[in-house]
């Protein structure tokens, strides 16, 4: 066999698939996702699912704090705790 | 009756009697982003929201002993969270009663100021949309809840705030292939969590 692949397995398959979610896939691995799409279903399954997810999240335009204000929070407030502990 | 029914029936009850215990060292990590979600969907101003979020931990604090432990820890936190939320917006209203009266209409700034211009744009998101959306909010909020702590870490960083692989993988410490495999396992539990409702 030369050295091409044109299968991959279900778990990389998946993990590509994760990958393109975020637009980190190369082109190949795209191209390779998608002709193992061609014939695993679970797997067409599991890459529409992701897609939705990720629609899903994107519409409901959740927020979250940083890290920086995390941390900033979380000093303040270890503060506090101690004034009242004491 | 069987034993296994006993036994679930002693367990459940035990489960509902037990009180709810504080803990404020964790209250950061886990009520955070659920808090500060809930404030945003509601204020829309960043730093006023991380605010009030603030002001809520430092009030709970204050009133832990109040804290009969018949709700969750949660569901207390909110509650103060809406009252500062209230006083947040009798504030602004209070101060937006000394009346302005602006007779020049020219400067493109001061347009939208009238309340004839304030009626509801029919292209702008509906009422309805809003609310979904807040509704939508807290349910990826709860499954995140739901997560391990380091999954719903790692996802948020990724998924929310749209941080490179590197990055989080310099803060985090962990490697490339570690990420992705984290990130696999959120997203299947978060798939699974929200396909009862929202899917």
């Amino acid at each position: 066999m030369s050295n091409i692949r044109f299968m991959i397995p279900c778990e990389e398959a998946n993990h590509v698939c994760d990958k393109t979610q975020y637009k980190n896939a190369s082109l190949k691995e795209k191209i390779l996702l998608n002709l193992h799409l061609i014939f695993c279903r679970a797997c067409r399954k599991y890459s529409s699912n992701n897609a939705k997810l990720t629609k899903t999240i994107k519409k409901a335009e959740v927020e979250c704090l940083d890290k920086k204000c995390k941390e900033a929070m979380r000093e303040d407030f270890n503060q506090a705790l101690k004034e009242v502990s004491n | 009756m069987g034993l296994p029914t006993i036994l679930k029936i002693v367990y459940f009850y035990h489960k509902t009697m037990q009180k709810q215990i504080i803990n404020p060292d964790k209250w950061i990590d886990l009520y955070a982003d659920y808090l500060f979600n809930y404030t945003i969907t509601r204020v829309s101003d960043r730093d006023k929201a991380q605010d009030l979020v603030q002001d809520t931990f430092l009030a709970g604090l204050k009133s832990m002993k109040n804290f009969k432990g018949e709700a969750s820890e949660r569901t207390w936190l909110i509650s103060i969270l809406k009252r500062k939320i209230i006083d947040h917006y009798r504030k602004i209203n209070s101060n937006k009663g000394k009346a302005e009266v602006r007779i020049n209409y020219n400067d493109s700034e001061s347009e939208g100021d009238w309340l004839e211009e304030r009626v509801a744009d029919p292209f702008d998101k509906t009422a309805e949309d809003t609310l979904q959306n807040n509704e939508l909010g807290d349910a990826i909020h709860n499954c995140l809840g739901k997560l391990p702590t380091k999954q719903s870490e790692v996802f948020k960083m990724k998924t929310i705030l749209g941080y490179e692989t590197e990055v989080i993988c310099n803060e985090l410490n962990i490697t490339a292939s570690n990420l992705w495999v984290i990130i696999h396992r959120a997203r299947t539990a978060m798939a699974d969590c929200l396909k009862e409702n929202w899917f």
